[in-house]
């Protein structure tokens, strides 16, 4: 083959990108500049058109105990399922890892969970929660307790929907730490067992470490779903009993399709996508220099 | 980009249109209306059942009817559709979205159409409590359609098990209180009644407060009553039935679990909409009962459900096929019609003279318990920034039910918040 010109080479180039830059362009980075432009604009409507108003928008956030209310929720939500949805799915990598009888059926049923749309999901557990036709409160019933109203309840509406939400998601987590954990070394093993270390000290020593890269993968997953994940509120609580449950990213959707404010809904957008960011650069910055990777 | 392909696609379609009405060799009007199914299933059979028979009647209009999903949906794709050039004269929308539609100039007042005296006598052909949530600022903005209210569901056997006349439901609050005693099991494996306080509790909550002969807004749409002492009052006797009573259960309640949980027996009364008597009647395995919510100082209940809309942006020729449409859709037959197969109401007088619904009501008396409420009925929460107000009244019932504020501060709160939003209209 001719070798072409650099400046030939550059246009080739240049061409081959073209359908995804202008992809990428058209639904991420214009929508995002729009955004951030809209929050300093007020509502508009027929008779007062939209007009400039500088930080008007975030002072009245600032002010707004709603925001505050949806942001600690999503920080509460955020901190009740990352952790423990990651422990269950190492606990069950590492059972459905060894030879059991039934394997394959174990696989499938903790990863069932993760094909159903979050909106059956939700449905689901609508009626787990229930009180008195509820599963929960019948199992309740049924060993002599009272039942309780798990969604109408503030104090307990948050903890119900973070339980649904691990139970969603460690399957998925499990997958891939299941293929992490197929892809270690043998003779670590057999080197442990030969020096007698305990299980716990093998896992802690040198599994966990050498599964760092997949728990970065899984953790930065997870942060991102504990604030994309709504669909559930739809159909669970609509972020109630009075904002108990609601989360921010169903906030941003309220403000933006119900109280047709588009405005003030991109105000809240770029706080999400500030908080997104700063996370993201954090687990890059400063959880990768501490993982080996082999 | 966008703005080519859609012009590409626009112009395809055009070609295809003009193709097809030079074949029919007669200028036709074209109609696209929106409707939304709140309650889902077999109803948007019915409607396209009704626009075919339209157009069978009136070929020179054709109408392509599109569902659009919940209220809130139909309400963003049509005023999206709207916003980017698509033809869209007519839709089904929610009743209270009547303030947003004025103030974002997307509909036209039917008083502006109708011309003779014919047209004006059938604006005020319907229901005058139907017609409250379509009309403000002195002129007439929204048709009723399917148009529902609040009713009392209650098993008949258990009012029998526990010695109560199951032909005689509560008609006070006191009445409901001392029948919720009883049918109140005391190991709460039953309960007397639920009151829904998720989805929607500003709609029961009206309901509450016309009782106590208050209601929650001005005609006008500028001004709340949330503090006022009836409103107030109403708000502590509901929590009152969970906390001070025991004949509900504390907390809030689920709206879309509460037919299940009447249908299995574990609450006997459930205050609920009309739209689910047919379900309600096809899947109880134990004789049961509608009647009219109870009264404190009257009866009362809000009316719910959607209108028909005519946009601003259409042709004479469009606004008069569309006029025919309404009428057509909303005509005494169709209404009864349209009442049999799903529940909602008749939306006039008349369509309870039809033959049809008479027969459908000697059959099966209940169909008839919203229409006789509708003389105590009043319109539904609606105001300017009326999603935002709403939320406001929302949260505060449901602090006020699970006792994180009392309701006198809760209520206060919700009007404050309602006085910042609604200033600048008043």
């Amino acid at each position: 083959m001719r070798s072409a010109s650099p400046g030939m080479r550059h246009i080739y180039g240049w061409l081959l990108l073209t359908p995804a830059a202008i992809l990428l362009i058209a639904f991420t980075h214009y929508p995002t500049i729009a955004t951030f432009i809209d929050s300093f604009f007020s509502k508009s409507s027929a008779i007062r058109p939209s007009r400039f108003i500088g930080f008007s928008n975030y002072d009245a956030m600032l002010e707004d105990p709603i925001f505050w209310k949806v942001l600690f929720n999503n920080l509460w939500f955020a901190l009740g399922t990352i952790p423990t949805s990651i422990a269950i799915a190492i606990s069950m990598a590492l059972l459905v890892n060894r030879s059991l009888p039934g394997q394959g059926f174990l696989r499938m049923a903790y990863f069932t969970p993760t094909i159903l749309p979050m909106i059956a999901v939700a449905n689901i557990w609508l009626f787990f929660y229930t009180p008195q036709i509820g599963l929960i409160d019948q199992i309740l019933q049924g060993i002599g307790f009272s039942g309780h109203n798990w969604l109408g309840d503030p104090n307990t509406v948050l903890g119900a929907v973070i339980v649904m939400t691990v139970w969603k998601e460690a399957g998925f987590f499990m997958i891939f730490y299941l293929a992490a954990l197929q892809h270690l070394p043998k003779e670590l093993e057999e080197a442990a067992k030969l020096e007698g270390s305990s299980r716990w000290y093998f896992f802690w020593r040198v599994t966990f470490p050498l599964l760092m890269p997949t728990t970065l993968f899984v953790l930065i997953n997870a942060v991102l779903n504990s604030f994309k994940l709504v669909d559930h509120l739809f159909v669970l609580t609509k972020g109630g009993p009075d904002n108990a449950s609601n989360l921010l990213l169903y906030y941003i959707y309220e403000n933006a399709f119900s109280y047709f404010d588009p405005n003030y809904a991109s105000t809240l957008t770029v706080v999400l996508l500030a908080l997104l960011a700063i996370i993201a650069l954090l687990q890059f910055f400063l959880l990768d220099r501490r993982i080996h990777y082999r | 980009m966008f703005k080519k392909l859609k012009k590409i696609a626009t112009g395809f379609a055009l070609t295809a249109g003009v193709c097809f009405t030079s074949v029919l060799a007669y200028a036709q009007t074209e109609l696209t209306m929106y409707y939304p199914v709140a309650v889902g299933g077999p109803l948007t059979k019915i409607v396209d059942g009704i626009v075919d028979d339209f157009m069978k009647e009136n070929p020179d209009i054709k109408v392509s009817a599109i569902y659009a999903g919940n209220y809130n949906d139909a309400r963003i794709k049509a005023l999206a559709a709207l916003k980017s050039g698509q033809p869209a004269q007519l839709s089904v929308m929610f009743s209270i979205d009547i303030y947003e539609l004025i103030e974002q100039d997307a509909i036209v007042a039917f008083d502006d159409i109708v011309s003779t005296k014919e047209d004006k006598a059938w604006l005020d052909s319907f229901y005058p409590t139907l017609m409250e949530n379509g009309r403000t600022a002195g002129k007439t903005w929204g048709i009723p359609f399917q148009r529902s209210t609040i009713v009392m569901y209650y098993n008949k056997e258990a009012f029998r098990e526990v010695g109560l006349d199951p032909n005689k439901p509560p008609a006070t609050w006191d009445e409901l209180v001392e029948v919720g005693k009883k049918l109140t099991a005391s190991d709460g494996s039953k309960w007397g009644m639920m009151i829904p306080s998720t989805g929607y509790p500003y709609w029961m909550f009206g309901a509450l407060t016309m009782q106590n002969n208050q209601v929650l807004m001005s005609g006008s749409g500028d001004q709340t009553y949330f503090d006022a002492s009836g409103t107030v009052d109403a708000l502590q006797f509901w929590k009152d039935l969970g906390s001070k009573h025991k004949v509900m259960p504390e907390g809030t309640i689920e709206w879309g679990t509460l037919r299940q949980n009447f249908l299995e027996g574990k609450t006997a009364i459930m205050w609920h909409s009309t739209g689910n008597l047919t379900t309600v009647k096809n899947k109880a395995k134990f004789d049961f009962g509608v009647a009219m919510l109870p009264a404190n100082k009257r009866r009362g209940t809000p009316t719910g459900g959607g209108n028909f809309y005519i946009f601003k942006q259409t042709s004479e020729a469009e606004r008069v096929a569309a006029m025919k449409l309404i009428k057509f859709m909303t005509s005494p037959e169709r209404s009864a019609e349209w009442s049999i197969k799903t529940g909602y109401m008749g939306v006039s007088p008349a369509a309870y003279q039809t033959n049809q619904l008479k027969d459908y009501v000697v059959e099966f008396p209940y169909a008839a318990v919203a229409r006789d409420q509708l003389d105590y009925a009043t319109a539904e929460l609606s105001t300017f920034q009326t999603g935002r107000i709403r939320k406001a009244l929302d949260d505060a019932i449901q602090a006020a039910l699970t006792g994180a504020k009392t309701p006198e501060a809760a209520l206060q709160e919700a009007q404050s918040t309602a006085d910042r939003l609604l200033r600048s209209y008043r």
